[in-house]
């Protein structure tokens, strides 16, 4: 067993980041705030040529990797703020549900599907399909083509994020059913989902520690009074326990075999043990980009709570993304219910 | 990144596997919580069956007489051991994973020919002292004296805290022996039964005697029991704090998870949940922390398997799990509700109530954020010296 992340892997995430450096960088993206479309049709492209929606496609058309990788890429994704439903995206893409995903020439959503009406969707202006994972109320996941043309669909105004665009919506369009009888469209959306807020989580801890070594109080670096110190380091340990859920969710996907063997000894199956794990991952994953994102606000005092710094950015999309797969109260609710699994009998 | 193990490490888990499922229920139920005669005599039987089948140091170097075991099957043993319920380390704590590895590291070939063979075969029993009435998170500022005279060092001072003292045959010690702060420092094997040493027995928070306050009034040590250099001690103390290489809490992680499980099923059968999903929420919660933290565990593993050194997994493992394990102790005294006022086994009229387990691991569980370094240290240490953040003083 080696669960490290490997020499690959940190190349494919280092390759990612420059990308995004030079296609994306945080002023580029900034410059769409608050406006209908977050991210243009070529920078969508672009990143469909980096391979980012077909990383487990096979060759030719994708890059026949893991899961695992993927979480990789999004969680560089997550941490450059990327807008834009990257996750609805990669899932349609990744079972061929929709042309021109794969290539990012379609943007895919993703659509809660339950809580409303009003139901609310994000980017709907430029979307060319949405999924629901599948908790409609009409059952199994679902996919809802002609989502942009919905007669009743109306922007908000303010939506929290200035970043992701939002519609509300009285009536769902019609909604074709997916087969996914071992729910695998949910547990891949969590890890993507999830693994995009560990992004966050070590971002906003970068941008506190940065700010901590360098702004003075008291003749002294502010991370050097242990209040602060500790808010940091409760970011770490956070991030890197989020980390190792997001990963291990995502190599378990990866491995038929080990999860099989894993589900086995939790007295089990392996569609649920995996449902299980990914649940697992956003959970801890949700709560520590939104518990980062707060402490970076705290430790940058009065600045933390302007908008020109980019924490707030950080906090708001962890709120978006915390509402989709599974709201904080589903997870801790679907963990707790799982057969209790004590002691498995030799 | 792969949680696949090796044809290698799955044909050692089968092995013990069967080995523990034929030799565990043979083992007895364990004796009283305060009963530490019986319990050192339980936990060396244990320990003395480990080193007849052959897996007595599974941890330790081939050169220490141990197995020399990866740090992935270190992983693999100690999981096997709480599945199969076999009895947990105990009284050979220190020795098994403090002054064995020490002296392996450290020892000379006499010291370890001495010493190492009767850990490894449940024939003695260490105790750690190091904490001293006035040298706890700061425990470079200790302050026991041990003076020359001929070949003998002459101990003075007091430690504190130490750990089955009463029960232990020697003690790994820590004692000034030059200057102050960490390079006055030595390292000393301390035979318990020496003259000059009172052990006083302290009660815990669970009431019993499981630490002690030790005083020692001109103890003679001679100083061939001295490992490492003189005032090199603190170096050699650090040697060990590394052995564990990430999987030090994984028994008390394991155990967790099956007291989570069991007080799931508990709920369910008293019917707890039905209109209090926030108990429900906070199960599912735990569940997903010791799921990650097992996670978390793989890879601290995989680290020290690869690179020798746990990396930075250790104090990140240890401040998360002992939040954690806290809050599950925290959870069992309010649905146990009542039944959490006394570790007398309780029955209900659906069976057991395991509340005295639960009790139990509640009092255990207050400990985790001081012992081993307190929760307020461990942040220190991780923003110190992993987030670069500067030091104090
Ligand atoms: C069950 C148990 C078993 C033990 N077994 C052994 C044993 O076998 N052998 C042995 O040698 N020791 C043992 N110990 C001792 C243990 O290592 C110490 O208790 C621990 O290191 C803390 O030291 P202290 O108790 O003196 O607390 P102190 O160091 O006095 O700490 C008191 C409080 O102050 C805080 N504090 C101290 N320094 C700082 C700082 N720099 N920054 C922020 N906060 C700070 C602490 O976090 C704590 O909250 C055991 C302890 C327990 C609870």
């Amino acid at each position: 067993m080696d669960f490290r992340v490997d020499e690959a892997q940190r190349e494919l995430a280092g390759g990612i980041r420059s990308m995004l450096e030079g296609r994306l960088p945080l002023e580029r993206i900034r410059s769409s705030e608050g406006a209908p479309r977050t991210v243009g049709a070529d920078d969508w492209a672009a990143l469909g040529e980096t391979g980012v929606f077909a990383l487990t496609l096979p060759e030719p058309a994708g890059t026949g990797l893991g899961l695992a990788d993927a979480a990789v890429v999004f969680e560089e994704l997550g941490r450059s703020l990327v807008p834009g439903p990257l996750v609805g995206t990669f899932l349609a893409a990744a079972r061929d549900l929709v042309p021109g995903a794969a290539a990012g020439r379609a943007m895919v959503g993703v659509c809660a599907g339950r809580g409303g009406p009003p139901w609310m969707l994000e980017h709907l202006s430029s979307l060319d399909a949405a999924l629901c994972p599948g908790d409609l109320p009409s059952g199994g996941p679902t996919l809802l083509s002609a989502v942009r043309d919905a007669p009743t669909a109306q922007r908000v105004a303010e939506p929290l994020d200035p970043l992701t665009p939002l519609w509300q919506l009285t009536r769902l369009p019609a909604a074709q059913p997916l087969e996914d009888p071992e729910w695998r469209l949910f547990s891949d959306g969590a890890v993507l989902t999830a693994a995009l807020q560990v992004g966050h989580a070590a971002r906003t801890l970068e941008l506190a520690v940065a700010y901590a070594k360098e702004r003075h109080q008291f003749s002294k670096p502010i991370g050097s009074f242990q209040a602060v110190k500790h808010l940091c380091a409760d970011m770490l340990v956070r991030a890197e326990v989020a980390r190792a859920a997001v990963h291990a969710a995502a190599c378990l996907a990866d491995a038929p075999d080990v999860l099989a063997a894993e589900a086995t000894t939790a007295g089990s199956t392996p569609a649920a043990f995996l449902r299980r794990s990914a649940a697992g991952a956003k959970l801890l994953a949700d709560e520590a980009a939104i518990a980062n994102a707060r402490a970076a606000i705290q430790v940058h005092g009065g600045m933390g709570y302007t908008w020109e710094v980019p924490l707030h950015l950080h906090l708001k999309r962890s709120h978006v993304l915390a509402t989709s797969f599974g709201a904080k109260g589903e997870l801790a609710a679907l963990l707790g219910s799982l057969p209790a699994g004590a002691r498995a009998e030799p | 990144m792969d949680l696949r193990f090796t044809a290698a490490e799955q044909a050692f888990r089968e092995e013990l596997r069967a080995w523990l499922a034929t030799t565990v229920p043979a083992v007895g139920p364990p004796p009283a919580h305060d009963d530490w005669p019986a319990r050192r005599a339980y936990d060396l039987a244990w320990q003395r069956r480990l080193f007849d089948a052959g897996y007595a140091g599974v941890d330790w170097p081939v050169e220490g007489g141990g197995r020399g075991s990866s740090p992935v099957e270190q992983l693999v043993f100690k999981e096997e051991c709480e599945r199969a319920g076999a009895p947990y380390v105990g009284v050979n704590f220190v020795g098994l994973l403090h002054a064995g590895p020490t002296i392996i590291a450290e020892g000379s070939p006499s010291q370890r020919e001495r010493y190492l063979p009767p850990i490894l075969r449940g024939e003695e029993v260490w105790c750690q002292g190091f904490s001293e009435p006035d040298a706890g998170s700061d425990l470079a500022s200790l302050r026991t004296r041990a003076v020359r005279d001929g070949d003998d060092y002459v101990v003075n001072g007091s430690k504190i805290w130490t750990s089955h003292a009463e029960v232990a045959d020697f003690c790994e010690l820590l004692v000034r022996t030059g200057g102050e702060g960490n390079r006055g420092i030595s390292w000393l094997i301390v035979p318990m039964s020496s003259p000059g040493i009172e052990i006083r027995p302290l009660r815990t928070i669970e009431g019993t005697t499981e630490f002690a306050q030790l005083f020692l009034n001109d103890v003679r040590v001679p100083v061939a029991n001295r490992v490492g250099e003189e005032n090199d001690g603190w170096r050699v103390t650090m040697v060990t704090l590394s052995f564990e290489r990430g999987t030090a809490f994984v028994g008390e992680l394991l155990e967790a998870v099956r007291l989570l499980g069991e007080l799931q099923a508990f709920g369910t059968r008293l019917d707890l949940f039905t209109g209090h999903p926030a108990l429900l929420e906070r199960i599912g919660h735990l569940r997903a922390a010791f799921d990650a933290l097992w996670a978390l565990t793989k890879r601290n593993v995989s680290e020290a398997t690869q690179t020798g050194v746990p990396g930075i997994g250790g104090s990140v493992f240890k401040l998360a799990f002992s939040e954690h394990a806290q809050a599950l102790g925290n959870l069992a005294m309010e649905m146990l509700a009542q039944a959490s006022l006394c570790a007398d086994p309780l029955h209900g009229p659906h069976g057991p109530l395991g509340n005295a387990e639960q009790v139990h691991n509640w009092y255990k569980s207050i400990n985790l954020t001081i012992a081993a370094g307190t929760s307020q240290v461990q942040r220190n240490i991780v923003a110190e010296r992993i987030l670069g953040l500067p030091r104090a003083r």
